[in-house]
């Protein structure tokens, strides 16, 4: 079981830094989005250290949208997503290792690229470091969730779409809790709660989605 | 290979897709050294046949045992001992050849060697390629090499003469028969030749789609 793991992750990996252009998508997306607040809100820093942790969150939520559409789709068209279903191996652990690779090559950039972008909002080194730290924490959840909306529109045609309107209102509470958090860092105050609040939605993510997402292939396959 | 034991069987099968069903009352069986045969015009649920009984497609009503067995109750033994190449390659476009079968080869924890396989399909020379850059023929070819080496017993082929030229089809007919002899099972949907021994041949004819 773990080796099947190893195998669709390591092949996931290999395939994605096949595609630096795919790759690139998100992070560039992020990057921009980030860099167009203290374009767009003047140099006034008390306002933009004030916005910076909901706006950074907000833009890695949707870079994070942004690259879901093709975690599925283009295995659902060349037909490995069907072999993968037809594995003797569980499917939750297949499609788990799917995620963990999309968490890889799209999160991680995100989360290392937050601190750079964060001096651009003019916040605090302790804001940014519970930036980082909260972003580490929740956006597995991110993935996680994101998986089963993609798995299940993987066999439609405007999927984008639906897919924002599927996932966007359950990443609420992370984007709460990892916004709010880094916000009490800025002002000096301790992040516990709200860190161990994040903590314990990604584990309970963990747990439940890869059965969602790999019951949510198999219909999507019918 | 060790395989008389093994048999699949379906009991009143109805198969539909959204609201129009296509075929009812489908009863029939493979056995070790069988091949069952569908034939049947376009559309009249050949590809939904082969799927359900693959487990990918719900059946609208009816019953298919692996082994005398539901198979929904025994999925991942059912699964170690199929293989099924459908009308899309299930080949990642950006891994070449060789890469896409040694994947699929570990996934069923076997490591045979490819190249024999590869010589036979006559994918020596482009093995290394992206699967991306090959011909409609060739990755038919690749497609058939992920069940040709998969070591399972159950074979489920959906068209697989598609784009072959005329040598491939006679090496895939032999490969088939070879298969068979060796007590393997085969489940197939072709309109052409089959090219395999009448003696082991089932052919089950189905009809038009009801309107």
């Amino acid at each position: 079981m773990i080796r099947a793991f190893t195998l669709v992750f390591n092949r996931e990996l290999t395939v994605a830094f096949r595609r630096w252009s795919d790759l690139a998508l998100p992070i560039v997306f992020f990057v921009i989005v980030c860099t167009l607040f203290p374009l767009a809100v003047g140099q006034d820093s008390g306002v933009l250290a004030a916005i910076g942790p909901g706006a950074i969150w907000v833009a890695a939520l949707l870079a994070t949208l942004l690259s879901l559409n093709a975690l599925f789709r283009e295995d659902f068209e060349d037909g490995s997503l069907e072999q993968l279903a037809l594995s003797a191996q569980p499917l939750s652990l297949l499609v788990l290792a799917k995620t963990a690779s999309h968490w890889v090559v799209t999160e991680l950039p995100l989360v290392i690229a937050a601190p750079v972008l964060a001096l651009g909002f003019g916040m605090p080194s302790d804001g940014i470091t519970a930036l980082m730290l909260t972003l580490l924490v929740g956006t597995p959840t991110l993935s996680l969730l994101g998986a089963v909306g993609a798995a299940l529109t993987a066999g439609l045609r405007s999927a984008s779409g639906l897919l924002a309107l599927l996932l966007l209102p359950l990443t609420i509470p992370v984007l709460i809790f990892g916004a709010r958090a880094t916000a009490l860092a800025a002002e000096g105050n301790p992040i516990e709660g709200p860190l161990l609040m994040l903590g314990g939605i990604t584990v309970l993510a963990l747990t439940l989605t890869p059965f969602a997402t790999a019951a949510a292939v198999r219909v999507s396959l019918d | 290979m060790e395989t008389s034991k093994f048999k699949l069987e379906w009991r009143a099968l109805e198969l539909c897709r959204g609201d129009r069903c296509l075929q009812s009352g489908l009863n029939g069986a493979v056995e070790a050294g069988q091949a069952i045969v569908l034939r049947g015009p376009n559309g009249c649920g050949k590809t939904t046949l082969l799927r359900a009984l693959c487990g990918l497609t719900m059946a609208e009503s009816g019953e298919i045992l692996w082994q005398g067995t539901e198979l929904h109750k025994c999925r991942s033994d059912y699964y170690q001992h199929v293989a099924y190449s459908g009308h899309i390659s299930g080949l990642k476009q950006d891994l070449t050849t060789r890469e896409n079968l040694r994947f699929a080869a570990r996934m069923r924890g076997r490591h045979p060697n490819q190249n024999e396989l590869l010589q036979g399909l006559g994918l020596q020379h482009c093995a290394d390629l992206p699967v991306r850059s090959l011909s409609a023929g060739q990755r038919r070819r690749a497609t058939l090499a992920l069940t040709l080496g998969s070591g399972a017993e159950l074979w489920v082929l959906d068209e697989p003469y598609t784009n072959l030229d005329k040598a491939g089809c006679a090496w895939l007919g032999r490969r088939l028969n070879d298969h068979l002899n060796m007590g393997g099972l085969l489940l197939m949907a072709v309109h052409q030749d089959s090219l395999i021994d009448a003696s082991r041949e089932i052919v089950h004819e189905l009809p038009g789609a009801q309107p």
